[in-house]
C-alpha cells in the first residue's frame, strides 16, 4: 500500500493503512492522542477539530490521503505546556464543564485568532458556529476568545 | 397544597439533610475493596474518602460522577474546609463500587437528582473533621501535649504555645495507627474559609490541555472495538442474521448477538462500522412498527378527555369553573428529547475467568456492577468498575437496565478479549431513553378581580419509573411522581385545584432528562399562568407575586430577577421581556428573558437575568456556570430539539436534524445568587425549567403569539402569530 507521510505536532509519521480512514482514528488509536474527540462522525459537532497546515478541519471526515505532506497539530501540540493564550484564558475563566468538546473549541478558536487576531462578535459567531457544546459553555468561550485576543468583552 | 407523592420524596430529602448529627458513621470501606491505585505503606486512610500520603499528598475518593457539574471540585472543597488543607492540592480519584459510597438516601451508588452536595455535605465534612482530629492527636502525642492545645492549618498541625509544627505528611504514619473519633465537631459557617469561595475547578487544566480521560479514551492491550446493530423500531427482534458479508471484511473478528442487538467486533472502530453496514438482519418489528408522532398526539388528546389518576386535589375545581367570571382553556405539548451528550455512550470491559474490569462513564455504578456480575457469573467483588469522566450525562448515563455496560460485558465474555463498545451519534439519537413526550390540557377560571379561583391540569405522559427497579418508590396510585412534579405541587395560591395524570402506553424507552418532569411542567405551568395574567389585564411579574404570598423563596428570586433585569423599564425597539419562576430539586430559580422575533418567526434571546436561591452554597462560580449551562440546555429544547417518529422509526439522525443551541444563539446570562442560610439545594438541574416559559412569555409580549408547543420553531411562531 502507498505510504503517506506527514507531521503530527512536529514529529514525522508514516501511514500505510486504508487511505480513506479518517484522521481522527489514526490520531486516537495509533498515536494515542486522545485529546481529539469523537462526537458525531459527520463533521457536525466540531469535537474532533485539529489543524491541517494551520486550517481548522474536522478530523472525523478528513481521510488519511488528504493528510499527505501536511502538518497536523492537535490539542496536545497547541501550546508546549498548555501555555497558548487561549488555554490560559480558558483556565482563568473556567470555561470547561464536562470538557469533552473543549479541545475542538480551542483548536477552532486558535485557527480563528491566527487569521483574525482581533475578532468581532460576528466573526466569533461565524467561526465557532460548528462547534457544539451541550454543557452550554458558550458565554465563557466567547469571553475566552476575547480575553486571549485582548479584545474588550 | 402539595400532592402526597411529591411530598413523600421531599420529606425523604429533608430527613436526609438532618441525618448525621456529628456521628461518624458509614464512612468505612469493607475489607478488600480495590481502589484504582493502592496506597503505599504509611498512607493515612482514616475513612473511605480521604488518604494522606507521607509526602503530604491528599487524595479524595469521590463517589459522585463528574459530568460537568463540578462535583470533583465541590466535594473536595467540603473535605478541605474541615481537613484544613488548600483544596488546590487535593487529587480526586473516582471511588470503586462499595456500600460506603452509596447515595445516602437511595442505597445505591448513583449521581442524580441534583442531590450530591445535599446528601454528601454532612458526611464529607465529618470525614474531613475526623481526619483532622486524628492528625491533631498524632501531633499532640508526638509532642506530649493536649490535642486541644494544638490547631490545624493549611496542612500543618501547630502547637502555638511552643511554636512547634508538623506537616500532615510527617504525621500520616502515626495518625494511621489511631482509632477514628466517635464524634466530631464541625465548623460553624462563620468560620468557613473554603466553602462559599470561588475555588477554581480542579479538573480545568486537564480539560484545557487535552489530557482529561473519558470512557472513550480507554485503550487496553489486545482490545477490540464493537458497534451494535440495534433494532430499527423499539421492541423489534432479529429473526435472521446474515453475517457472511461482514465477516469477509479484513479486521472483522466476530459477529455476536447480544441482548440489545447484534454486535460487530473488529480491530478498529472504522472497520466495525463497515462490518455493521454489511450485516443483513431481518427484524420482526413488533407492536411499534407503525408508531407515528402525529397519531400519538391524537391518542394522547383522546386520553385527556377522561379523568386520570389524581396527583393533587383541593377544593372543587369543576364547580368553581362553572361560576367563574372568565374561563381559559389551553393545550400544551412537548416532544420526546434525546440527551445527546457530546461524548457518545461507550464502555470498555475485560471479562476473564477470574474477574472482570470495566471502565465506563456512568451515573449508576451499583446497577452496572451487579449487571456485570450476573452476566459473567462472577461474584460482585470480582467486578472492578472504574468510573471515568463523563462527556456529559444529563441523566443519559444513569440507566436502570445498565444497557451500555451490559453490551460491553456480554461482548467481551463472548470473544474472551477486552472490548470497547462505541455508540455512534446516530446510535445515540436513535437509541431511545428519551425525555417523554407530554400532552397537557389545562382549564382555569378567574374571578372578577382576575384572580385564579380554579385550575385544572391533566397530564398525559409515559412513566419513567414503570417497569424499572424504581417503580415501587416512584409510582403511587397510578401516578409517576416524575410525570407530575412541578405541576401537582404548583406553589400558586389557587383555592380550587386539580391535577390528574394518564400513564401513556409504553414501548419507547424513556428516562430522566436534566430536570426530569420539571423540564416540561415548568413550561406548561409558567406559560399558562402568563396567559391568566394577560387575561386579567395584569403585569405577569406582579400577578405571580400576588399569588406567592406564602412562598417567600419563590418571591425572593422573582423579585431579584425582576429588579436586576429592570422589569418594566423601556427596552430597545423590537425587544420584549418574559419572566418565569420555578422550584426544583430544593432550589428556586427565576429568569427574565429579553427576546426579539425576526420577520420569519425566528426567536433571538439576547439576555437572560437569572436569580437562584439554592440555600447554603459551596462554590458560587460553579453555581453561575450551572445556571448558564441549564439555560443553554433549556434553550436547545425551547428552540430546536425534538425526537419524532414515522413508521416506527426516529426521524432524526445526527446534529444536522437533531439541532441544539449554537454559540451565536447564546444569550448574555447574568446570574444573581440569593444569600441564604436554608438547607442546600441542587444546582445541576434547576437552571433548566424556567427558561422555555420565560422565552415563550417574552415572545407573547413581543408578538401577541402564544406558543404552546415546543420547540418554538420559526414555523410555529408564524402560525401562532397568524392565530393571534
Amino acid at each position: 500500500m502507498k505510504k503517506i507521510t506527514f507531521m503530527v505536532n512536529g514529529t514525522s509519521h508514516a501511514f500505510t493503512g486504508d487511505p480513506e480512514m479518517p484522521l481522527l482514528w489514526y490520531l486516537r488509536d495509533e498515536l494515542q492522542l486522545t485529546g481529539t474527540k469523537f462526537g458525531c462522525g459527520q463533521g457536525l459537532c466540531g469535537a474532533c477539530t485539529v489543524h491541517l497546515d494551520g486550517e481548522a478541519v474536522r478530523s472525523c471526515i478528513t481521510p488519511m490521503k488528504l493528510v499527505a505532506g501536511k502538518k497536523v497539530v492537535t490539542i496536545e501540540g497547541l501550546g508546549a505546556s498548555g501555555d497558548h493564550p487561549l488555554q490560559k484564558a480558558w483556565r482563568e475563566l473556567e470555561v470547561p464543564q464536562c470538557g469533552y468538546c473543549q479541545s475542538g473549541q480551542l483548536m477552532q478558536a486558535a485557527a480563528l485568532l491566527r487569521d483574525t487576531p482581533r475578532p468581532s462578535d460576528r466573526e466569533i459567531d461565524e467561526a465557532m458556529a460548528g462547534n457544539l457544546c451541550r454543557c452550554g459553555t458558550y458565554q465563557r468561550i466567547r469571553q475566552g476568545i476575547k480575553r486571549a485576543a485582548g479584545v474588550k468583552s | 397544597m402539595k400532592s402526597k407523592t411529591v411530598m413523600s420524596r421531599r420529606d425523604f430529602l429533608k430527613t436526609g439533610a438532618v441525618l448525621g448529627g456529628g456521628l461518624v458513621l458509614g464512612l468505612y470501606l469493607p475489607h478488600g475493596t480495590a481502589l484504582a491505585t493502592e496506597p503505599p505503606d504509611g498512607t493515612f486512610a482514616p475513612n473511605a474518602f480521604i488518604r494522606i500520603g507521607t509526602d503530604g499528598s491528599v487524595t479524595f475518593i469521590d463517589n459522585k460522577s463528574e459530568m460537568g457539574q463540578g462535583i470533583y471540585t465541590a466535594l473536595p472543597m467540603i473535605v478541605a474546609e474541615e481537613l484544613e488543607v488548600d483544596p488546590a492540592i487535593i487529587r480526586v480519584e473516582p471511588a470503586p463500587v462499595a456500600p460506603a459510597y452509596n447515595h445516602a438516601l437511595w442505597g445505591i451508588q448513583v449521581t442524580g437528582g441534583s442531590t450530591s452536595v445535599r446528601t454528601e455535605w454532612q458526611r464529607l465534612a465529618e470525614a474531613g473533621a475526623a481526619a483532622r482530629e486524628m492528625l491533631l492527636a498524632a501531633a499532640a502525642a508526638e509532642w506530649g501535649v493536649k490535642p486541644a492545645d494544638c490547631r490545624a492549618e493549611n496542612g500543618w498541625v501547630i502547637h502555638p504555645a511552643t511554636s512547634r509544627r508538623l506537616a500532615y505528611g510527617a504525621l500520616a504514619t502515626a495518625a494511621a495507627r489511631l482509632m477514628p473519633p466517635k464524634q466530631v465537631t464541625l465548623k460553624p459557617p462563620a468560620a468557613y474559609k473554603v466553602i462559599g469561595t470561588r475555588v477554581p475547578r480542579l479538573d480545568t487544566p486537564a480539560k484545557v490541555h487535552g489530557t482529561a480521560l473519558f470512557g472513550l479514551d480507554v485503550t487496553l492491550p489486545g482490545m477490540l472495538t464493537a458497534v451494535v446493530a440495534r433494532p430499527p423500531v423499539f421492541g423489534a427482534r432479529a429473526t435472521r442474521i446474515r453475517e457472511d458479508g461482514a465477516l469477509k471484511i479484513p479486521g472483522i473478528q466476530r459477529v455476536v448477538p447480544i441482548d440489545t442487538g447484534v454486535a460487530v467486533v473488529a480491530d478498529t472502530l472504522p472497520t466495525a462500522l463497515k462490518g455493521r453496514a454489511a450485516l443483513e438482519i431481518q427484524w420482526d418489528e413488533g407492536p411499534l412498527a407503525q408508531l407515528d408522532s402525529d397519531r400519538q398526539r391524537q391518542q394522547y388528546a383522546a386520553m385527556a378527555k377522561k379523568p386520570g389518576a389524581v396527583a393533587a386535589s383541593r377544593g372543587d375545581a369543576d364547580a368553581t369553573l362553572e361560576k367563574a367570571e372568565k374561563r381559559l382553556e389551553a393545550v400544551y405539548t412537548l416532544p420526546y428529547l434525546a440527551h445527546a451528550p457530546m461524548e457518545p455512550l461507550n464502555c470498555v470491559a475485560s471479562v476473564r475467568p477470574d474477574g472482570c474490569d470495566i471502565w465506563v462513564g456512568t451515573q449508576m455504578q451499583t446497577g452496572d456492577r451487579d449487571a456485570a456480575a450476573k452476566i459473567t457469573g462472577l461474584a460482585k467483588e470480582k467486578i472492578n468498575l472504574r468510573t471515568m469522566l463523563l462527556g456529559g450525562g444529563f441523566g443519559r448515563r444513569a440507566v436502570p437496565d445498565s444497557h451500555f455496560t451490559r453490551e460491553a460485558v456480554q461482548v467481551s465474555k463472548a470473544v474472551g478479549r477486552p472490548v470497547k463498545v462505541v455508540w455512534t451519534r446516530e446510535d445515540d439519537i436513535h437509541g431511545g431513553w428519551y425525555r417523554p413526550a407530554s400532552y397537557n390540557a389545562l382549564v382555569a377560571g378567574l374571578d372578577k378581580a382576575g384572580r385564579p379561583i380554579a385550575w385544572k391540569h391533566r397530564i398525559v405522559c409515559q412513566s419513567i419509573a414503570l417497569g424499572s427497579p424504581f417503580e415501587a418508590a416512584m409510582v403511587k396510585n397510578g401516578v409517576d411522581d416524575t410525570s407530575v412534579e412541578g405541576a401537582a405541587d404548583s406553589p400558586y395560591e389557587v383555592p380550587n385545584f386539580h391535577c390528574d395524570y394518564h400513564m401513556a402506553p409504553t414501548g419507547v424507552p424513556v428516562l430522566w432528562w436534566r430536570s426530569v418532569g420539571h423540564s416540561f411542567t415548568a413550561f406548561v405551568v409558567e406559560s399558562f399562568l402568563d396567559e391568566l395574567a394577560h387575561a386579567a389585564g395584569q403585569d405577569p411579574y406582579q400577578y405571580r407575586r400576588g399569588l406567592l404570598a406564602g412562598h417567600p423563596r419563590h418571591r425572593g428570586v422573582l423579585d431579584l430577577a425582576a429588579a436586576k433585569a429592570g422589569w418594566g423599564a423601556p427596552l430597545p425597539p423590537g425587544r420584549s421581556r418574559g419572566i418565569a419562576v420555578h422550584e426544583s430539586f430544593g432550589s428556586f430559580v427565576a429568569q427574565v428573558a429579553e427576546v426579539s422575533v425576526g420577520n420569519r418567526g425566528e426567536i433571538r434571546v439576547h439576555r437572560v437575568v437569572c436569580a437562584v436561591d439554592c440555600g447554603r452554597l459551596v462554590n458560587p462560580e460553579i453555581i453561575a456556570a450551572q445556571m448558564e449551562s441549564g439555560i443553554a440546555f433549556g434553550l436547545s429544547a425551547a428552540l430546536h430539539s425534538a425526537i419524532t417518529f414515522k413508521n416506527g422509526r426516529v426521524e432524526q439522525h445526527n446534529f444536522n436534524d437533531y439541532q441544539v443551541l449554537r454559540l451565536r444563539e447564546m444569550p448574555v446570562v447574568e446570574t444573581h445568587i440569593v444569600s441564604s442560610g436554608e438547607a442546600p439545594g441542587g444546582i445541576g438541574e434547576p437552571g433548566v425549567p424556567p427558561i422555555a416559559p420565560a422565552v415563550a412569555n417574552a415572545v407573547f409580549a413581543a408578538t401577541g403569539a402564544r406558543l404552546r408547543e415546543l420547540p418554538m420553531t420559526p414555523e410555529r411562531v408564524q402560525e401562532a402569530t397568524k392565530r393571534g
